[in-house]
C-alpha cells in the first residue's frame, strides 16, 4: 500500500496528492509517469509525475476529476492509501542546454510541464513558458511556473484571467518575434498538442509532446497505448510518452482515446448513484 | 495376473451449450471413484518412460501408486517433491506431447490420464490443507528473483527451501505472470493460482509487487545493493503485430490486451470492476495457439455472436493444446484454415468493419519442418467482423535489460543462458523460462526455474563457482 501524505485542492476539480514511494521518488525524472490503482477492484491509470522529492521519498501527482477513477481518487485524503503505484515508467525528457526553449502547459498539463521547465532552466536554457486553461478556475501553479521561467504568459479561453486566447496565439507570436526558439515542449489535451504542433511546423521548430493514450499495464505488454508516429506503430508507455509532435497521427490518437467512452459514462453514472455525497461536493 | 482392460476415464466437463456463456471452469475434475479407477490403469513400470517425458521428472508411477492406495497426502508429497505448482500443471500442461506421449499403454490404447490424476491429487491437497515442507537452516545469502511467473515462482520456492533469503520483484500488481493475466478463469481458476502463490510465500519468500526492474532498479543495482544472485524470469510478454494496414484501428486488440483486461483486471465483471472491455458481434482471432484459443473462447463468453479463428496453416499444424482446440470447436468457434489476413478495414469512425484475408496453400517444408503456407494469388476476400484480436506470439520485454551491460541477447531478444544451469553471460545472474526460450510452456518455464535454483544453491554454497561460463561446445566436448 502507498500512503498519501498530503493533499491540496488546486481548483474545484484539480487535485494534488503527495504519495509516499521512496524508491520511485529516487529514480523519477521529468517526463515520466506512474500507473495507479486507486482501490482493489480499480483500473490501472497512468498519471504523469508532477514533482518528486528524493529526500522526503515522495512523488506528487496532479489530476483532473473527469471519470469514475479520477473522481474516486479525488475523495482520498492524507493518511489514505492507494492500492497500487508503479513507476517511474516511460522514457525521461531529454534535458540539455538547447538555448531558448518554449514550454507550453494546457489545463492539467501544467503539472507535468513544470518539472520539465525546471530541469531545462537548471540546464541553463532560457525558458519561455505559456500556461493556459479554459477558465481561471482550472489554472494552478502560476507562481511555480514563474519561478522556473524567464518569461511566462498566462491565457484563458474565456478571458476570465490573463490573456483571452488559446495557447497557440502567444506561441505563434513568440515564434514570429524572432526569438531563437530551439525546441518546444507541449503537454495538455490531445487537441491542444495537435494545434501547438501545427502552429510550430512552418517555423520548423522541433516540438515535443507527451501523449496521453489509453493504457493498461504501462510496461509494453499489451499494446493498448499504441500510436502512429512517423508512420510507424509505437507504444506510448515504453517508446514515449514524449514524441515529435510533427510526426504524430493525431486523428488516430483521438479516435483511440474514445474507445471506452460509453463504458466511462456508465461507470461514472454508477459512481454518482452510489456516492451521492461525492456528487454534491463537486459542483 | 492378467488385467481386465479399463478404459481411460473421461473428464467431466460443463456441457458446451452451458459453458460457452460462463467463465466457470470447463473441466470439472475427476471424482474420487474416477481417480481411483484411472490410477488402476497405471502399469507401475520399473523404468518409467513417462518420467522421461516430463520436463521436471515428476515421480509419476510413485504418486499414482500412492493414490491407488488412497494415501492422498503421500501422493501429494511425492508430486510436490519435483513440482511446486501441480494444480496448475495438471490443468495446462500439454500432456499429450510429454508424459502421456511416452506412457507404455499409449502403444496399444489410450495412455494413463496423468495430467488429470495430477490435478486430482493437487486439488485434494488444496482442500485438505497444504503442508509446508521442512526448510534448510538460513544460509545468510540473498537472491533476487525478477518476475512472478511459473519460472520465478518455482526458482524462488526451491531457493527458499534451501535456506536462502528470497525476494521476488514483480512488475504487475498481482503475482502469477501469464497464469494470472493470460490464461482465463474457465481454464485455470485464479484461486488455484493464488493458492499456489500462497504456498511459495509460506516458504518464506518475500513478494514485492509493482516493481518494474529496469526502471525502479537495474539488475546491476540489485547486485550492488546486497543480493548475492539474481534470477531473471520475466517471460516473453511483448505482443507482436502483423504490420499490416489498419492494425491500429479501434477494435483491434492484441491477445495480451484482451486477455489482460479480462483476466487480470476482471473486465468481465465490469462495472463491479472498473476496467472496461469491448466485445464485437463478430470477432476474428488471428492465430491458432493456446493464446488464440483463450482469446476466442473469452470473446464468446463475453457475448460475441460469432467467433472466427483465422490461421494460415492447416489443422495438422495447430499448435494449441489438443484438448483446448477441441473445446473451442465444440463451443462453436469457427476455424478458417489456410487463411491469412492482409489488411484490417475500418469505417468512418475508425472502427474495424472487416478483415481482408487471402487463401493459402501448403508448399515446401520450412525451417520448422512444417509445410510453408503460400498465398494463392487473387484469392482475397473480406470477412465482415467488428473486432480483430491478434494472437501471433510474443517476445521478451526488453525493459528488464535497461542498464544491464554484460547480459547477452539473441537477435530475437531472448537472453543467452546455459540450458542446464540457467547461467547468463553476466556473473551472478541466471535466467529461465520464456525469457530464454521465447513463448513456450508453463512446465518448461518451471523446469528452467528448478535447474537454475539448483545451480544458484550450489554456487552460493561455494560448491560450483570455479568457471562462470563455459561455451556449450566446449562443455559438450569435455
Ligand atoms: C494466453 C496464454 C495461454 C497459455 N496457455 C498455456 C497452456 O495451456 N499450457 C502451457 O504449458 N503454457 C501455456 N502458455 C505459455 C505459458 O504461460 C508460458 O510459457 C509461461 O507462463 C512462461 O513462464 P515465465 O515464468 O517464463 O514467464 P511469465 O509467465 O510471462 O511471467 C513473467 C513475469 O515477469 C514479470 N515481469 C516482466 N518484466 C518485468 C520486469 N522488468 N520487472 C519485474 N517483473 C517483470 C511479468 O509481469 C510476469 O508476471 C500460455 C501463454 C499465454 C499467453
Ligand atoms: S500500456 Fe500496455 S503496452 Fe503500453
Amino acid at each position: 500500500m502507498y500512503r498519501i501524505v498530503a493533499r491540496e485542492d488546486l481548483a474545484p476539480v484539480t487535485k494534488l496528492l503527495v504519495i509516499e514511494a521512496p524508491e520511485v521518488a529516487c529514480k523519477a525524472q521529468p517526463g515520466q509517469f506512474v500507473i495507479v490503482i486507486v482501490e482493489e477492484h480499480g483500473e490501472r491509470i497512468p498519471l504523469t509525475i508532477a514533482d518528486y522529492d528524493r529526500r522526503a521519498g515522495t512523488v506528487t501527482l496532479i489530476f483532473q476529476e473527469v471519470g469514475k477513477t479520477t473522481r474516486l481518487l479525488g475523495t482520498k485524503r492524507a493518511g489514505d492509501e492507494l492500492f497500487a503505484f508503479t513507476g517511474p515508467l516511460g522514457l525521461p525528457t531529454e534535458i540539455e542546454n538547447y538555448g531558448t526553449v518554449l514550454c507550453i502547459g494546457g489545463g492539467v498539463g501544467i503539472a507535468p510541464i513544470f518539472p520539465i521547465a525546471r530541469a531545462l532552466k537548471e540546464a541553463g536554457n532560457r525558458v519561455i513558458s505559456i500556461i493556459g486553461a479554459r477558465t481561471k478556475d482550472l489554472l494552478f501553479w502560476e507562481d511555480r511556473m514563474r519561478s522556473v521561467s524567464d518569461e511566462l504568459v498566462v491565457t484563458t479561453d474565456d478571458g476570465s484571467y490573463g490573456r483571452k486566447a488559446l495557447v497557440t496565439v502567444p506561441e505563434k507570436e513568440i515564434l514570429e518575434s524572432g526569438e531563437p526558439v530551439e525546441r518546444i515542449w507541449a503537454i495538455g489535451p490531445a487537441i491542444m498538442m495537435k494545434f501547438v504542433s501545427l502552429t510550430s511546423r512552418p517555423f520548423e521548430v522541433k516540438t515535443i509532446v507527451s501523449l496521453n493514450s489509453i493504457m493498461v499495464d504501462g510496461t509494453g505488454m499489451c499494446g493498448a497505448c499504441r500510436v502512429e508516429v512517423g508512420g510507424k506503430t509505437r507504444f506510448v508507455c515504453v517508446d514515449g510518452p514524449e514524441f515529435d509532435g510533427h510526426e504524430v497521427n493525431w486523428d488516430l490518437l483521438m479516435e483511440r482515446q474514445r474507445i471506452y467512452l460509453d463504458e466511462e459514462k456508465r461507470a461514472l453514472a454508477r459512481f454518482e448513484e452510489m456516492c451521492p455525497s461525492c456528487r454534491g461536493e463537486q459542483h | 495376473m492378467p488385467k481386465e482392460r479399463i478404459p481411460r476415464q473421461e473428464m467431466p466437463r460443463q456441457a458446451p451449450e452451458e459453458r460457452r456463456r460462463n467463465f466457470k471452469e470447463v473441466a470439472l475434475g475427476y471424482t474420487l471413484e474416477q481417480a481411483l479407477t484411472e490410477a488402476q490403469r497405471c502399469l507401475q513400470c520399473k523404468k518409467p518412460q513417462c518420467v522421461e517425458g516430463c520436463p521436471v521428472q515428476v515421480r509419476i508411477p510413485e504418486f499414482i501408486g500412492a493414490l491407488r492406495n488412497k494415501e492422498f497426502r503421500r501422493a501429494a508429497d511425492l508430486l510436490k517433491d519435483k513440482n511446486n505448482l501441480p494444480a496448475i500443471c495438471g490443468r495446462v500442461c500439454p500432456q499429450e506431447t510429454q508424459c502421456e506421449a511416452r506412457c507404455v499403454l499409449a502403444r496399444k490404447e489410450e495412455p494413463v490420464a496423468i495430467g488429470r490424476l495430477e490435478r486430482f491429487v493437487a486439488d485434494w491437497e488444496r482442500q485438505n490443507g497444504v503442508q509446508v515442507p521442512p526448510k534448510a537452516p538460513p544460509s545468510g545469502k540473498r537472491v533476487a528473483v525478477i518476475g512472478a511467473g511459473p519460472a520465478g515462482l518455482t526458482c524462488a520456492g526451491d531457493l527458499a527451501r534451501c535456506g536462502h533469503g528470497v525476494t521476488i520483484f514483480e512488475a504487475l500488481h498481482a503475482p502469477g505472470g501469464v497464469l494470472m493475466y493470460g490464461i482465463p478463469e474457465f481454464r485455470l481458476p485464479k484461486d488455484v493460482v493464488e493458492a499456489e502463490v500462497e504456498y511459495v510465500r509460506s516458504l518464506g519468500v518475500e513478494l514485492r509487487l509493482n516493481w518494474v526492474i529496469g526502471k525502479i532498479k537495474s539488475v546491476h543495482e540489485l547486485l550492488e545493493e546486497g543480493f548475492d544472485a539474481v534470477f531473471l524470469g520475466t517471460g516473453a510478454g511483448l505482443p507482436m503485430f502483423m504490420g499490416i494496414p489498419g492494425e491500429n484501428l479501434s477494435g483491434v486488440y492484441s491477445a495480451n490486451e484482451f486477455l489482460t483486461r479480462n483476466n487480470l483486471m476482471k473486465a468481465y465483471l465490469f462495472p463491479e470492476y472498473d476496467t472496461p472491455i469491448k466485445v464485437g458481434r463478430k470477432v476474428a482471432v488471428v492465430g491458432a495457439g493456446n493464446v488464440a484459443m483463450d482469446a476466442s473462447r473469452t470473446a464468446l463468453r463475453l457475448g460475441a455472436e460469432e467467433v472466427h479463428i483465422v490461421y494460415r496453416r492447416s489443422r495438422a499444424e495447430v499448435p494449441a493444446r489438443k484438448e483446448e482446440f477441441e473445446n473451442a470447436e465444440e463451443e462453436g468457434i469457427i476455424v478458417h484454415f489456410l487463411t491469412n489476413p492482409v489488411e484490417v478495414l475500418g469505417n468512418e469512425k475508425g472502427w474495424v468493419r472487416a478483415l481482408r484475408c487471402q487463401r493459402q496453400e501448403l508448399g515446401e517444408p520450412d525451417a520448422s519442418g512444417r509445410r510453408r503456407p503460400v498465398p494463392v494469388p487473387g484469392s482475397e476476400f473480406d470477412m465482415e467482423v467488428d473486432m480483430v484480436i491478434m494472437a501471433l506470439g510474443t517476445r521478451p520485454n526488453p525493459m528488464v535489460f535497461t542498464q544491464s551491460a554484460g547480459l547477452e541477447r539473441t537477435r530475437h531478444g531472448m537472453v543467452v543462458a546455459d540450458e542446464n544451469t540457467g547461467r547468463t553471460k553476466l556473473e551472478r545472474v541466471w535466467a529461465g523460462g520464456d525469457i530464454v526460450t521465447g513463448a513456450a510452456t508453463v512446465i518448461s518455464a518451471m523446469g528452467a526455474g528448478k535447474r537454475a535454483a539448483a545451480d544458484i544453491d550450489a554456487y552460493l554454497r561455494g560448491e560450483r563457482n570455479q568457471v562462470w561460463w563455459v561455451e556449450p561446445e566446449a562443455a559438450a566436448a569435455s
